[in-house]
């Protein structure tokens, strides 16, 4: 089956992309600029993402909705405000995670933004549980695109007239041209920045507007290490549906609220991991030396046993090192503890450290 | 001046006497994308036509690095491995790799020439 493009491709192409296939979707993992410098220029300027190939998925509101998604999602809805989004997870019966999404309470009912390998299947298993009784769109007319970095507000706000009101992880709908398109000020690279929701035959002219106001294209590869920085899980690699979101030390995204009322799927081994604890958790890892701890690397204990293993590993291009995410036993799970992380057959020093590598700077305060 | 060669693994390779100087061409950085890290073999050590002498890692993967020729080390260049991003910037001049004491020139008439490589490089696409 062949890829499909965005409908950003064309300006991918004029903007000197490298493709990759990616869940289905044929994406830039880098422009001419290179990984490095995009990175960069995201952290002190602004990037452009194209994250089109995520699912935008569409619930219409009517009688019981609020209740029948706290029976899927370990988060508060009653209380959510209008335009407010909350992280969470859609979880099996054992807490293992199916996918990690962004759910924003909009008018006429809820936005749920999810991964693009997942999306599909998230389809089915979120209608399964909601009894096919709701109206669900998975917008394939919709594309999706993220501006991040210093100068996100100040590009945002030249191309369109008031998304700088937005606080963290809130959104509202805004005029442009002859529609109005949704923006929420959110992203996932640790940066300040917008996610915004707009019409395919809309979206090239859009992003060439940000570009020349100031902003660059961003590929997958710097999105990597950027998200990587910012401490921020991958799914699929950090999180899968083998993990729990108390073992991916993910459970400020759980209410507390809902922990006590309970009711959705994996309720019982999140409680009972939040009680007693987890054999294992996901940490931050830097290794002394400069090498590159990559997925699977196996994670040792100062008596050379396997204690863990790495999910990600990258070179930070801020922080200046390399830096790795993974799971280690819970005994070993401490800040400063000593570790060996065995690259290429040789074992390298390497501590368990505080996440984010990077500091976020997002603009938060309640609206 | 001698002629410089290239191998399938995108080396370079320019003999001076009993002596080659050896890195990767700039088709393998553009391939690699940024790198952030270099291991190279030391000083003294002996390498073997097509064995494996070091380790380039960029932002996106790791890729093992292999000799043309075989040989002893004479000499590793710290440079590249204290400022890896000099391969990306000047790949085929500054940042070579190592140089190495040849044991039998004639491992060089296997290489390929400029033309070829350049031939080579276009056509296998990777």
């Amino acid at each position: 089956m062949e890829n499909i493009k965005t409908a950003l491709y064309n300006l991918h192409q004029k903007q000197g992309a490298k493709f990759v296939p990616f869940a289905g979707y044929e994406m830039p993992i880098q422009y001419s600029d290179g990984i490095i410098e995009e990175h960069k220029f995201t952290r002190s300027q602004a990037g452009i993402f194209d994250v089109s190939h995520m699912g935008q998925l569409f619930i219409k509101d009517r009688e019981k909705l609020v209740e029948n998604l706290e029976k899927i999602f370990p988060i508060d809805l009653q209380n959510i405000l209008l335009n407010q989004s909350k992280y969470s997870f859609l979880m099996n019966q054992e807490a293992g995670i199916h996918d990690d999404l962004i759910i924003t309470k909009v008018k006429g009912g809820f936005n749920i933004i999810l991964n693009a390998a997942c999306k599909n299947q998230d389809f089915e298993v979120i209608k399964k549980l909601l009894n096919n009784r709701y109206e669900m769109i998975l917008h394939t007319e919709l594309s999706l695109i993220a501006i991040q970095g210093p100068e996100a507000v100040n590009i945002i706000e030249k191309t369109i007239k008031g998304p700088s009101s937005l606080k963290f992880m809130n959104g509202n709908l805004f005029k442009y041209l002859d529609t109005d398109i949704y923006i929420t000020r959110s992203g996932y690279t640790g940066e300040d920045g917008f996610e915004i929701s707009i019409q395919n035959e809309k979206v090239e002219v859009f992003v060439q507007k940000l570009i020349d106001n100031g902003a660059k294209m961003i590929g997958l590869g710097a999105r990597d290490t950027l998200r990587l920085e910012a401490g921020l899980c991958l799914y699929g690699h950090d999180i899968n549906i083998k993990t729990t979101p108390v073992e991916a030390n993910l459970k400020w995204a759980i209410s507390k609220k809902r922990l006590i009322s309970g009711g959705f799927p994996g309720h019982e081994r999140v409680n009972s991991q939040i009680e007693s604890g987890t054999k294992k958790i996901r940490v931050g890892i830097t290794p002394e030396n400069r090498i590159i701890a990559r997925e699977k690397t196996k994670i040792y204990n100062e008596e050379n046993k396997v204690i863990g293993e790495i999910t990600s590993g990258t070179f930070g291009p801020s922080v200046q090192k390399p830096i790795a995410m993974g799971y280690v036993d819970s005994e070993f799970s401490n800040i400063d503890i000593k570790i060996f992380l065995e690259v290429r057959g040789k074992k390298y020093p390497a501590k368990v450290c505080k996440l984010p590598f990077y500091k976020k700077s997002y603009v938060k305060g309640a609206k | 001046m001698s002629e410089v060669k290239f191998s399938k693994e995108h080396e370079w390779i320019k003999m001076d006497g009993d002596t080659a100087t050896i890195g990767i061409t700039k088709h393998a950085t553009e391939m690699l994308g940024d790198i952030v890290f270099v291991e190279l073999p030391k000083k003294g050590s002996s390498v073997v036509k097509d064995g494996n002498a070091g380790v380039v890692e960029s932002t996106k993967a790791a890729s093992d690095i292999y000799t043309p020729v075989s040989g002893e080390i004479i000499e590793n260049n710290q440079s590249i491995v204290d400022d890896p991003s000099m391969i990306n910037a000047d790949p085929e001049n500054k940042a070579w790799f190592f140089k190495l004491k040849t044991k039998d020139k004639s491992e060089m008439d296997s290489l390929m020439n400029k033309e070829e490589y350049d031939k080579f490089a276009k056509e296998s696409g990777n």
